[in-house]
């Protein structure tokens, strides 16, 4: 679960890290009416959950107030990459000398949290990693420890930070590793942590992002969710409690397991088609749980057939079959063609017991794979 | 014979009173798996069809031998009860339990003694055809024979062994590593039971996208393996960024973990990489 840059930074000033003067604002006369205190110039930063935001249009610098009524007009209920802008974080621009990276996560490899610094900070931080790797250091730490201060103070150093900043920085990250820890965080990242000339420092972007796995310890995070931009396909998903990711083909396909669905996919791009999406329905797949894909799936406009591919482990693929012929019953015409193959467990007393009216029966994963894409490039006419 | 278990493994059952914990320990006896004792703090002195159940471990091994336990132990406290069973003398511990709190599973992971084999969390299991199961995997589409499976998926694998089993290719002992970006057991230390075992003749590895596991087994398999390995991997056609399904299985932003560069290191390695399921059924049969 991502949070908003507003809610990570309150989290990091909560925790004692400096964050330039704010304000959230949802409209333009409360984005004018902060900045009589904050002053100019100002940035006006859209609040959604989009990389990449300020190349995409949804950040501003403002220097005065006719900039300002016309930026927040502009951005205040823009479409930004398909998400609606509802709030802005008005901020006062910080005039900086130099950007710092700060931040912790998993290495996967070792299984230890990782804390990383860089005296490169700023938008091209992905670019130092992948061109100068040697520029961000890297600090492995004993998760049963935590961050050692020594081990704060050593990675600013390494990292090329001029001494005067040592002490100022490094309780920046001690206090960013402590955030990272205590809230379950998949990552947690301050950059730019931007330096003024007068040696004073700032937090002024945020991320923290926390683990679905661990929300149910974190309430206080999990109430943060922002759930507004509900009309998507994927948030929809969510909410029916599917894994689900939309691709940009036209084959749907529904799956048990996400080895397996994933491995659907590889088989329909193998014969020349292209897969609409991931959905791993998960074990059981009960009724409304078929039910429930399968109207994500007919929402889909791209969807042309789709492919429901299940294999019985230990669910029974006369269980999964019922399933089906329950969800069916509540649509009364089936928008798209719909492919199914059962294998595995009962998948004999499944095929017997589905209903074969409305759907294509195929007994093998390729010939199942083969029939959707078929159906797909004819619209369903065969 | 057979890795990591057999017929005289004997098994505790930790949380064997949850309904997925009762469910497949019926299944696991009914299969033939010889489960000792069942553990879950507060229930001591009850049973489920007969097994005993314990409030701890220590406990259990008071009054049982058993040398292996299975996990089925809610994540809220799955930790802990790893931790417990860190601090016995068990041989091998298999955690099924899905969504363990990653941070929870780097303490786990730091704190594990050299004499614990963990396997998961996050995983189907393990089989031994014909002789016992540590987990949920489906028993009845697994038959004996020379080849040895690993892999990170579940029903992945039962498609890839259901295809083995329909052309008579039977299995020494198939293991289910998990989907997680941090588990116990990994490629790397199957690889080197399999090629340790004389009964088996071929190796399938299942991998998928995300991390550098099977990029690390590929090194592996080059420099200390005699016994064939055919691969699979999943995911060829996922996006950057996004994740799919398995918290492990995610291609980075920097291009990390693609299916490619996992297919490229393994065949590299002599590797027979299968292009769908039933090439490997097809690259097992020629190295058979």
């Amino acid at each position: 679960m991502r949070l908003h840059e507003y809610q990570a930074k309150s989290i990091f000033a909560d925790a004692g890290i400096p964050t330039p003067p704010s304000s959230l604002a949802t409209s333009t006369k409360e984005v004018l009416d902060s900045l009589v205190d904050i002053g100019y110039p100002a940035v006006i930063k859209a609040q959604v959950h989009v990389g990449g935001r300020g190349k995409a249009g949804g950040i501003s610098l403002v220097n005065n107030s006719d900039e300002a009524q016309s930026e927040a007009e502009r951005i205040i209920g823009m479409d930004l990459k398909g998400y609606k802008v509802n709030e802005v974080l008005v901020e006062s621009a910080v005039d900086f000398t130099d950007e710092i990276y700060l931040g912790v996560a998993l290495d996967r490899s070792s299984g230890m949290p990782v804390v990383m610094v860089s005296s490169k900070g700023g938008i091209d931080i992905e670019q130092v990693a992948s061109s100068t790797p040697e520029a961000i250091s890297k600090t492995y730490v004993n998760p049963l420890l935590g961050l050692h201060n020594f081990q704060a103070v050593n990675a600013v150093n390494t990292a090329g930070v001029s001494s005067k900043l040592t002490l100022k920085v490094s309780n920046v990250l001690l206090s960013l590793y402590s955030i990272w820890e205590s809230s379950d965080a998949t990552e947690a990242e301050i950059n730019p942590l931007m330096v003024t000339k007068n040696g004073d420092i700032f937090a002024a972007d945020a991320v923290l992002n926390i683990e679905d796995d661990a929300l149910f310890r974190q309430k206080h995070l999990a109430d943060l969710k922002d759930t507004r931009n509900n009309s998507t396909l994927e948030a929809k998903a969510d909410l029916y409690g599917f894994n689900y990711v939309r691709l940009d083909g036209n084959i749907g396909v529904i799956g048990n397991g996400a080895g397996l669905v994933m491995a659907t996919l590889d088989l329909v791009d193998h014969y020349g088609g292209k897969p609409a999406n991931f959905l791993d329905i998960g074990g059981g797949a009960k009724s409304d749980r078929v039910e429930n894909a399968l109207d994500i799936l007919f929402n889909d406009e791209n969807v042309d057939s789709i492919l429901f591919n299940i294999f019985g482990g230990i669910t029974r693929g006369d269980e999964v079959a019922q399933g089906i012929n329950d969800a069916l019953e509540n649509f009364d015409i089936l928008p798209k063609p719909i492919v199914v193959r059962l294998d595995g467990t009962n998948a004999k007393e499944g095929m017997e017991i589905l209903n074969t009216d409305h759907l294509v029966i195929e007994s093998t994963l390729e010939s199942a794979v083969q029939r959707a894409i078929l159906l797909a490039s004819t619209k369903g006419g065969l | 014979m057979s890795i990591l278990i057999n017929k005289d493994t004997r098994v505790i059952v930790q949380g064997i009173t949850g309904s997925q914990g009762a469910f497949h320990t019926n299944q696991m006896v009914e299969y033939g798996t010889n489960v000792v004792a069942g553990v879950v703090p507060g229930k001591g002195g009850l049973d489920l069809n007969g097994i005993p159940i314990y409030d701890t471990i220590h406990a259990a091994l008071g009054e049982t031998d058993a040398n292996a336990s299975v996990v089925f132990v809610p994540p809220a406290f799955a930790s802990d009860a790893l931790f417990e069973a860190f601090d016995t003398s068990l041989d091998l511990v298999v955690a099924i339990t899905e969504g363990i709190p990653t941070h929870d599973m780097t303490k786990v992971n730091f704190s594990m003694p050299s004499h614990i084999r963990l396997l998961g969390p996050n995983c189907p299991g393990i089989i031994t055809p014909g002789e016992s199961k540590l987990g949920i995997l489906p028993g009845n589409i697994f038959t004996p024979g020379p080849v040895g499976l690993v892999s990170r998926s579940g029903t992945l694998t039962y498609q890839i062994v259901s295809n083995l089993t329909n052309s008579n290719l039977g299995q020494t002992t198939a293991i289910g590593i998990g989907g997680d970006p941090i588990i116990g057991t990994n490629f790397i230390n199957c690889l080197e039971l399999f090629e340790a075992d004389p009964d088996t003749k071929v190796v399938v590895m299942c991998g998928e996208i995300g991390g550098e596991d099977e990029e690390q087994a590929a090194d592996f398999i080059k420099e200390n393996m005699d016994t064939p390995v055919v691969g699979f991997i999943a995911g060829r056609t996922a996006p950057i960024g996004k994740r799919m399904g398995h918290a492990g299985a995610i291609v980075s932003g920097t291009g990390t973990g693609t299916a490619q560069s996992k297919i490229k290191a393994l065949e590299s390695a002599g590797v027979l990489v299968g292009q769908t399921p039933n090439d490997v059924t097809k690259h097992v049969q020629s190295l058979l």
